[in-house]
């Protein structure tokens, strides 16, 4: 039903199928995602945009295995997820590393359920501190970086066991404009040399398109697919694909969807 | 006129130091912190001089410094102090044996809050005194009524703080922990305890000060010795000085507690970004 780029289409590696989820806020069942069907090819990059509500997050948890659908099932590689599991990696919009490690023993615990071997580990490590622009810092605690360090920090950590989907939650909402940008470029970058699939959700529609090859725009009220959007820019892309004129044309397209929902929800509000 | 421009230059200092939430020297910190005590003795040093009150009132800062100087010199207050830094720390010990698998418990599952939570928080306000004869009957009149009392008034407070600083820890650090794998029972000693930890340090030395406080009451009753009991026994001879003292030197060793705690807590949790 979703107009899918051309390598999703055939093998999916995540399947959502009629998926649901329901809320009981005190007593009454909330509609929180009425339901929705997409299919992620292997290594693609998927933005989910969509108003505040349109349980754009909710999603993701359910993906990630953190929260569970109430109809509906989602599929990796073919089969249910039931619950977490080492072959995702979650990057949340907190910062949410462990304060009393290091930044190298944040990536380390990571590894702790995976069976490499203790050198393998050491080199996996170094790798990812290295791929993340973070070396010099392996000793450091978390306190002592930055925002856009610390995210870094996490990105490592989700990546370094090695999952094949990366899901990431508005993972760059916190950081200033500046910073922001650089953490795009990075991410870019650290999809192109690793091949993971990755789901992004975030509210900014630039960050959306920068980043994606297709864009899943949510309604809201109840949350389901209002639009899939495929992004035929150019990679690799850098900072100058923003000034683009097919990019002003994603974003135009885009920005109407989410004003039109924005009105309507408002509109619900006054009635 | 050099009293003139002192004013000038306090007035601007006041400028500078009084902004809301600003940072001022360290310098200046911990002398504010000296500044009311000062006055405060001094108004009572003049008070006394002047004899605007009489000494069994207010007995004077010298004839109070005497007394303290009669404990020292007696080997009373040595033999006070150990008894009743015994029974508090033994007290306190006991409590937070008690209150912190409780309040990480209380913390993580609705279900022990739910069995639990109505009941402390009922008891918590039930005055300790009131317990002192049943606390007798149970404890007998030795070191464990004392104790018994002391646990009593710090237990039901501490399990209640220690349930809020587990769970104010970010729910991502626990869902962090679920995807890359780690059992709920791994999740809840390698990441909830260590991140609740500086917290429930905090409570610690929050609680311990409640403790200090306990002492008078716990040693109310058939106690030989102890910092309460000379408290308690002076007042029987109406000797303010004795009770003054007391009453300053606990709340020096209380002062002494929280600094150690402080420095403690500093050097233990250098990592948290909570800590100053």
């Amino acid at each position: 039903m979703n107009s899918l780029s051309k390598h999703a289409a055939r093998d999916a590696k995540v399947s959502i199928v009629g998926v649901g989820k329901n809320f009981n806020v005190s007593g009454r069942d909330l509609v929180a995602i009425e339901k929705i069907d997409l299919d992620i090819g292997k290594n693609e990059f998927v933005s989910i945009v969509g108003t505040s509500g349109c349980g754009k997050s909710t999603l993701l948890n359910m993906i990630g295995g953190l929260d569970e659908p109430t109809f509906g099932e989602i599929l990796i590689d073919g089969r249910p997820v039931n619950g977490p599991g080492r072959d995702r990696g979650f990057v949340f919009q907190t910062y949410s590393l462990f304060e009393w490690m290091t930044v190298e023993g944040n990536i380390r615990f990571a590894l702790e359920k995976s069976t490499f071997s203790k050198a393998e580990k050491t080199e996996l490590v170094a790798h990812f501190v290295h791929a993340v622009g973070l070396s010099g810092f392996e000793k450091a605690f978390p306190k002592q970086l930055s925002g856009g360090m610390r995210q870094r920090v996490a990105i490592a950590r989700a990546l370094v066991y090695k999952p094949s989907i990366l899901l990431m939650d508005e993972p760059f909402g916190a950081l200033d404009a500046q910073t922001r940008g650089m953490m795009q470029e990075l991410l870019l970058q650290i999809w192109d040399d690793h091949k993971v699939t990755v789901l992004f959700v975030t509210h900014d529609v630039d960050e959306a398109i920068f980043l994606a090859d297709r864009i899943v725009v949510l309604a809201s009220r109840p949350g389901r697919i209002k639009k899939v959007i495929p992004i035929e820019l150019e990679r690799p892309r850098s900072f100058e694909v923003l000034t683009d004129p097919k990019f002003a044309t994603y974003k135009r397209e885009i920005l109407a969807d989410i004003r039109e929902e924005t009105l309507k929800l408002m509109a619900m509000d006054h009635s | 006129m050099d009293q003139t421009t002192d004013r000038g230059r306090i007035a601007r200092k006041k400028k500078g130091l009084l902004r809301l939430r600003q940072d001022i020297p360290d310098s200046v910190f911990s002398a504010a912190g000296i500044v009311i005590p000062v006055v405060l003795f001094l108004l009572w040093w003049a008070v006394t001089a002047m004899e605007l009150v009489r000494p069994l009132f207010l007995p004077s800062p010298w004839s109070v410094l005497e007394e303290g100087w009669r404990q020292l010199s007696e080997g009373i207050l040595f033999a006070d102090a150990s008894v009743s830094i015994y029974r508090i720390l033994i007290g306190w010990l006991a409590a937070t044996v008690v209150a912190v698998p409780i309040g990480i418990l209380m913390g993580n599952y609705k279900l022990i809050e739910g069995l639990l939570e109505p009941l402390i928080s009922t008891v918590r306000y039930m005055p300790v005194v009131a317990l002192i004869p049943l606390s007798i009957l149970w404890a007998g009149i030795g070191d464990g009524q004392k104790i018994l009392i002391l646990f009593l008034g710090t237990f039901f407070q501490q399990a209640l703080m220690i349930m809020d600083n587990v769970k104010n820890i970010d729910l991502n650090l626990i869902r962090a922990g679920q995807t890359l794998g780690f059992t709920n029972n791994e999740i809840l000693r390698r990441i909830i305890l260590p991140a609740a930890l500086p917290g429930i340090w905090d409570t610690f030395r929050i609680t311990i000060g409640w403790t200090w406080t306990y002492l008078v009451v716990a040693e109310l009753v058939a106690a030989n010795a102890g910092l309460g009991r000379r408290i308690m026994d002076a007042q029987r001879y109406l000797s303010t000085d004795t009770i003054l003292f007391g009453t300053l030197f606990i709340g020096l060793l209380g002062l002494l507690t929280d600094y150690l705690f402080k420095r403690g807590g500093r050097s233990l949790f250098k990592w948290s970004s909570q800590s100053r």
